[in-house]
């Protein structure tokens, strides 16, 4: 029944990342960034990870997506200097996926199709959070922070 | 649905056009947004490891994915204003010419 919406979502993914990482407009480079996550994010609804599809749609496409365009907006850039394009920097994206892909088709034991699950509810996740994961979640917390402090810190206006 | 290797497939896939945005582009943000592609592409192979893992599961792939969007998301931030601040400093975005460092 998925394999369809499956093909659909990847060639749209691909797609838009392919965009993403080639266009010359920065600004059109940005908004592909964000189609690519909505493909993302439709990856993991098909996958049954609702609520990690909504956080990634909330957090790429409603702040990180954002944060680029007015990055975009606060930097005047020259056209970018067409030099000729940097061919090692795709021989090695290549090389890389050539490397994956002969590994992922040489594993025997990845041919394998889910299983039925029972969702992930929110509930059971927030009961992780405050259980096992308490730790981590405390740690991530300090993180976030310290670097939105020290992103404060690093654009703010030197008095001279 | 379809196989797991499929899907390593396409997210490999996608890590290696984060890789070449990473590699060939010469202005800053360009090189955040293939970062931010290949931490996508990881999460991607999270979250396809643990739907295909023996039920009933732990959701630990879910756990890890939530962890790596929070720091995608600092270190977004983090990018985005050294990028802002080097453009303060050299009025120019062009990674190739802060070669300050250079013998």
């Amino acid at each position: 029944m998925s394999t369809v919406a499956f093909a659909a979502i990847a060639i749209l993914t691909l797609a838009a990342a392919l965009a993403a990482a080639t266009l010359q407009k920065l600004m059109h480079a940005a908004l592909s960034f964000a189609v690519m996550f909505v493909g993302i994010s439709a990856f993991f609804f098909l996958l049954g990870a609702e609520f990690i599809g909504l956080v990634q749609i909330f957090v790429y496409i409603g702040a990180v997506a954002v944060l680029i365009v007015f990055t975009i907006l606060l930097t005047r850039h020259d056209a970018e200097k067409v030099r000729g394009f940097n061919w090692s920097g795709v021989i090695v994206a290549v090389a890389v996926f050539a490397g994956l892909g002969w590994a992922i088709s040489k594993t025997k034991s990845l041919s394998i199709v889910p299983q039925q699950i029972q969702p992930v509810t929110v509930q059971r996740i927030g009961e992780l959070l405050m259980t096992n994961y308490v730790w981590p979640l405390l740690c991530v917390g300090v993180l976030l922070t310290v670097a939105l402090i020290g992103a404060l810190i690093l654009v703010m206006e030197e008095k001279s | 649905m379809p196989t797991l290797s499929i899907l390593l497939v396409v997210s490999a896939a996608l890590f290696c056009i984060g890789l070449l945005a990473a590699l060939s582009r010469r202005h800053a943000i360009f090189i955040l947004i293939g970062i931010e592609m290949m931490l996508a592409a990881a999460n991607l192979n999270f979250i396809a490891f643990w739907r295909f893992a023996p039920q009933p599961a732990q959701p630990t792939g879910v756990m890890v994915a939530i962890f790596a969007i929070a720091i995608a998301a600092a270190e977004a931030a983090v990018g985005l204003a050294m990028v802002i601040a080097v453009y303060r400093h050299f009025r120019t975005t062009n990674v190739d010419q802060l070669d300050h460092l250079k013998g």
